[in-house]
């Protein structure tokens, strides 16, 4: 949690490191709790098989025990239960279960009808009193397209219309009939900001602000301003000291004075006292520079930088910040800001020490091959020069992920303790023939390439004729 | 630069570059690649340990043993795989720079008055210089389609066939773009069935059975004469459209007006795939569009490519999204195909010998065989696997500097930091 708050002139500074530091915050209460329920399975043995644990960590011929819904044990030779399941790994490759850290499955669904447009709430530049995941439609049949790429967990965030575009929500990706039941538990909400062309171009046209990216900053500064204020109002004051000519203390909410709940704050004080990752879309390298500087202002912490397609020019002060850069592989040049893209971005932000390189995807068909975009990295890095092994790859994908999501603790490697999420690869996951076999989330197979009443259906797609 | 002289490929982007500068122009077009696994896309499918020759631009023999002529650079492939330069897709190279801002983008016509015009062709547009083409190139692609958007009208336009060799002109005949189903529909009053009554007219007109002067003429002159061509069966018209029902209506039509015609996109072909078959209908499958985007698509399938091409219909790919500024994708959607049952030679086809003779340049390029332009790849591993890359291109002989603006802002930011700024590293 981000402690230090300073929000320029005309604001006193001040230290919040009284506020209870549990979820308890007021700022992030959540009424709409997560009701994801493993569904219980046998325990899984799957032996002899090329793990990439998720932790930079390659072992052969090594078998992976899940059991209750966890890691029970990685190793070689492990004894399976007497009721375990049993999986051949010979020949295949185990990682953990892949996690995309910007998705709009759901929000901006398939079919992408208009009435189920529900990505980007385009009527104030700064809307943080939305919440993704009441816009989630669970029934969008990319969420089982997305499992059959071996992803089980993503974040879903509202579009970069906005600069302020509202909370994105982390799920577990099972099939369920509403978001509370994908809800990963205990995951903390992210907030969507966003940088640069999208904002201005959105609200000045239509002849409001931002029209510029001088406006673009001031709008966040604004926001931010007020959300330090509020956090101000609403935080207990110290008890006076109790004068023999004092009435009673039981007034005005026990020295809380903040007034009316203000849901936009609300969020935003939550970014600033950490409890809500901070998640940017921005672009350019001088942009994210300038973003930096702000999460100084303002005293939050930015988890990650989301697109960066030039992260390159700034990758060590990524690590030096221990912000993540979410990047594609390979996309550029459908808009200004994206212009000056290259295929070894990912490579060059994992290039310093303590760097946090993600694979992202954007997209509901990106989200499917998330393994072959960190091919592509792979091999344009060979190109360069630099060599890099598989199992730093699948870091991308998997704990560096877990890391920019803040469910580095719960899932994003294979490690004993961990959730079940597992993938098994016919292969190397880092080619585009890879498809993934099985997939598990919390120890019980959610998918399975070989048999089709183990693949998900969307409500949606039953009774289509058409359908595949 | 003597007969015996070898260029060895090195495996780093700059040092190839060095190595292809130090090759004199005039001398680039006579190679001798040595030892490849050649994958000729045509008859003589894929051959080890071969050699092929190129002399003035042209692939002379494909054989083992072959001779270096005196004054031809060697190039030992040690096994690696050769294949015909690929084909990017359906794009917009060279007429789009950066898709956002539209001075930049000449791919869509959009007129009030008769939008319908056939006659518009965006290869006049095409800028050699664009960033896009060495981008693309250095990825292996070597030819694309450039396809006509539609903006005013459902009829797009027309697009040549561009070699990725800085030549300014097309190559072979025209393609027209049409799009029919729902992507179109908002451009014939919102109705899809208004496409065919539209097409209906358009073809009476240039028929000339509606007089030109007619106060209801849909076409300019022009567009007529166009249109006539197609009609004529020169050149061939590409239709986007995803639907099984459309595409039902669309063979019907295709085989009233006797014009030929392919597929773009085509979702749901494979639920069409024998009567393709038998109409010789060839189809640019997008090859990683497997969810119901649209109404239009419900029917997507990862296996579209392999149950079309089990039916007999000719596959080639061509992407939806991203075509142009990603082209070099297009072998990913090649490799997926295969992952998804195609036969790997046939995904190779696809992005070869198919879409140029689907595009009327079959003659020239799109496999290795004696008497095509040398337009060639060789490759670290397997083309259409992405986790590969293409160590070296040729075109027409030429050794192509493997660069591009994103390998020149690689290397500028590869460098360690240094006290000066990287502006001065160039």
């Amino acid at each position: 949690m981000h402690r230090v708050l300073s929000v320029g002139i005309g604001l006193a500074l001040f230290s919040i490191a009284t506020l209870p530091t549990s979820a308890a915050s007021r700022f992030v209460q959540d009424p709409y709790p997560s009701t994801y329920a493993p569904i219980a399975s046998a325990p899984v043995l799957i032996s002899n098989a090329t793990v990439l644990t998720g932790t930079g960590v390659r072992l052969d011929n090594a078998d992976v025990l899940l059991r209750d819904g966890r890691i029970a044990a990685i190793g070689t030779a492990l004894a399976a239960p007497a009721d375990a399941i049993r999986v051949d790994g010979l020949g295949k490759w185990v990682t953990p279960g892949i996690i995309d850290v910007h998705s709009h499955l759901g929000v901006y669904p398939s079919p992408g009808v208009s009435a189920h447009s529900d990505g980007n709430e385009m009527t104030a530049p700064v809307t943080a009193n939305v919440w993704a995941e009441h816009s989630v439609w669970p029934q969008d049949p990319g969420f089982a397209a997305a499992m059959a790429g071996g992803v089980t967990s993503m974040q879903v965030l509202p579009g970069s219309a906005n600069l302020v575009g509202g909370r994105g929500v982390t799920l577990k990706n099972v099939p369920a009939t509403s978001y509370q039941a994908m809800k990963f538990p205990g995951a903390p909400w992210g907030l969507k900001m966003a940088c640069g062309e999208n904002p201005k171009r959105v609200y000045g046209g239509k002849g409001t602000a931002p029209g510029t990216r001088m406006g673009n900053v001031a709008g966040y500064r604004a926001a931010f301003i007020d959300a330090s204020e509020y956090i101000a109002k609403n935080t207990p004051k110290q008890p006076k000291k109790k004068r023999w000519f004092s009435g009673s203390d039981q007034g005005d909410s026990a020295g809380d004075s903040g007034g009316k709940r203000d849901l936009k704050l609300d969020t935003l004080a939550g970014a600033i006292q950490g409890d809500i990752r901070v998640h940017i879309h921005c672009y350019r390298a001088d942009e994210m520079e300038t973003m930096l500087d702000l999460s100084k202002e303002f005293g939050f912490r930015i988890a990650a930088f989301h697109h960066g397609v030039e992260a390159y020019k700034l990758a060590d002060r990524l690590a030096q910040e221990g912000v993540c850069g979410a990047l594609w592989a390979d996309w550029w040049g459908f808009k200004m800001e994206a212009f000056d893209g290259i295929q070894e971005n990912v490579a060059l932000v994992d290039r310093p020490a303590n760097s946090c390189a993600i694979v992202h995807s954007d997209s509901p068909e990106g989200i499917q091959r998330l393994n072959q975009e960190a091919a592509k990295v792979i091999a344009n890095a060979r190109r360069a020069g630099i060599e890099i092994a598989p199992e730093r790859a699948m870091m991308w994908l998997t704990s560096n992920a877990a890391r920019s999501l803040g469910v580095e603790k719960q899932t994003g490697s294979l490690e004993v303790g961990k959730m079940g999420d597992v993938v098994v690869w016919n292969g190397s996951p880092f080619s585009s023939y890879a498809l993934a076999e099985k997939v598990y989330v919390d120890g019980h197979q959610v998918y399975d390439r070989a048999d089709v009443r183990r693949q998900p259906l969307s409500d949606f797609m039953l009774g289509q004729e058409a359908r595949p | 630069m003597s007969a015996r002289s070898v260029s060895r490929l090195l495996p780093r982007a700059l040092l190839l570059l060095a190595g292809a500068c130090a090759v004199p122009a005039a001398l680039a077009q006579e190679v001798l690649i040595r030892n490849a696994t050649v994958h000729t896309a045509g008859t003589r499918g894929s051959l080890d340990h071969t050699d092929v020759l190129i002399q003035g631009g042209i692939i002379r023999a494909v054989g083992t043993g072959l001779a270096a002529p005196a004054g031809a650079s060697v190039v030992e492939a040690n096994g690696k795989p050769l294949t015909p330069a690929l084909f990017g897709g359906i794009t917009d190279i060279g007429i789009e720079e950066v898709s956002g801002e539209s001075a930049t983008v000449d791919s869509t016509l959009k007129l009030e008055d008769q939008p319908l015009r056939p006659e518009f062709d965006v290869s006049l547009a095409y800028n050699p210089d664009s960033v896009l083409v060495p981008v693309a190139r250095v990825d292996g692609i070597g030819f694309t389609v450039l396809g006509a958007n539609t903006g005013g009208g459902f009829i797009a336009g027309q697009g040549g066939v561009m070699r990725l060799d800085g030549s300014a002109d097309p190559i072979g005949p025209l393609a027209l773009f049409i799009r029919l189903g729902a992507g179109g529909a908002e451009l014939t009053g919102n109705s899809r069935a208004a496409q065919w009554m539209l097409l209906e007219q358009m073809v009476s007109e240039a028929r000339g059975r509606v007089a030109v002067d007619s106060p209801h003429a849909l076409l300019t002159p022009a567009g007529r004469a166009t249109l006539a061509r197609y009609l004529g069966g020169q050149g061939r018209i590409v239709v986007q459209v995803d639907r099984a029902a459309d595409i039902r209506q669309l063979l019907r039509w295709a085989a009233r007006e006797k014009v030929k015609i392919a597929i773009a996109g085509g979702a749901e072909a494979w639920r069409v795939a024998p009567q393709l078959a038998q109409a010789g209908v060839p189809v640019f499958v997008d090859a990683l569009g497997n969810l119901p985007t649209s109404f239009d698509q419900l029917g997507a399938t990862l296996e579209n490519a392999a149950r079309l091409h089990k039916a007999g219909v000719m596959v080639s790919f061509a992407q939806r999204d991203d075509a142009s500024h990603n082209a070099r994708k297009n072998r990913q959607l090649a490799g997926n195909a295969v992952a998804n049952g195609l036969p790997w030679a046939e995904g190779l086809a696809g992005l070869t010998r198919v879409p140029a003779q689907v595009l009327g340049v079959g003659d020239r390029i799109g496999t290795i065989e004696p008497g095509k332009l040398a337009d060639l790849v060789l490759w670290e591993g397997d083309p259409l696997d992405v986790g590969h890359y293409a160590e070296q291109v040729w075109l027409g002989g030429r050794a192509v500097p493997m660069r591009s603006r994103q390998t020149e802002l690689r290397d500028r930011y590869l460098a360690p930091a240094s006290a000066e700024p990287r502006a001065y590293t160039r």
